[in-house]
């Protein structure tokens, strides 16, 4: 049998629900596991852990074929949020938590957060702008070295 | 199938170390499992058992982490703390349950 995973870095890379979630579920879940997890937001996935924005993330109902409906109806006024709450609904009952208390949950389990230097930098965001939970901010340079002995997952 | 015993009594268990049957286990046998995975119970380890046993008798399935916290009223930190790496999984091992099958 091949080793066991022990940790995983896990990037956030996108700011949409459906882009937020997948990293949260995966890293709540390598804690589930034991497994030792960083979770490091960059550009609009910073928004998952940016108090102002956390709890304001739609589902992109534009530009998603997946989505089954055609751009021009997704971009109606309305549209995003009215999937938003609907998919919210479904998650709440598989008992998948809001963003907010995801994230109080998964650094409770001994997770951590970071976000990147480049996206606070561009983005001119303080530590202060974020939820408590998080960690710190970080370089590049600084995640790689955080992820020594760690397998990598970008979403 | 495997079997093991626990506080003199023979159970099957699966090849994780799971009760197949959860009627079998005894709070007696909890302490015994516990040893295995370096865990001394206590009064706070005996209170996630109970819930964990009760809640699953009445649902049917085992809690999810969330479950644990907002019904249990036990929160992740302390799990995190009685269980350690993986306290879902050890605290069902325990008490006797099926291994955990849901992401959350």
């Amino acid at each position: 049998m091949s080793e066991k995973i022990k940790k995983v870095s896990i990037i956030c890379s996108k700011g949409s629900l459906e882009g937020i979630y997948p990293a949260l579920i995966m890293a709540f879940g390598a804690r589930m596991e034991g497994i030792e997890c960083d979770l490091f937001f960059t550009f609009f996935g910073m928004d998952a852990i940016t108090k102002k924005k956390m709890n304001k993330i739609k589902v992109a109902t534009v530009g998603n074929p997946a989505m089954g409906i055609p751009t021009l109806v997704g971009a109606i006024p309305g549209m995003s949020a009215m999937a938003t709450k609907m998919m919210m609904k479904q998650m709440d009952e598989l008992d998948i938590p809001p963003i907010d208390e995801y994230l109080e949950m998964i650094s409770d389990a001994g997770g951590k957060l970071y976000a990147c230097k480049a996206s606070v930098d561009m983005f001119k965001l303080k530590m202060e702008d974020f939820c408590e939970q998080v960690d710190g901010v970080l370089t590049v340079g600084e995640f790689y070295e955080k992820s020594a002995g760690a397998q990598i997952i970008f979403t | 199938m495997a079997e093991k015993t626990y506080a003199g009594v023979t159970v099957n268990v699966n090849d994780e170390g799971y009760f197949e049957d959860n009627k079998q286990w005894t709070k007696e046998m909890a302490a015994e499992i516990a040893k295995e995975m370096d865990i001394e119970l206590t009064e706070e380890h005996n209170k996630v058992l109970d819930f964990l046993r009760s809640d699953f008798e009445e649902k049917g399935a085992i809690p999810s982490m969330r479950r644990m916290k907002k019904a249990g009223d036990i929160p992740t930190k302390d799990f995190y703390r009685l269980f350690p790496d993986g306290p879902l999984k050890k605290s069902c091992k325990i008490a006797g349950l099926p291994k955990p099958a849901s992401c959350v």
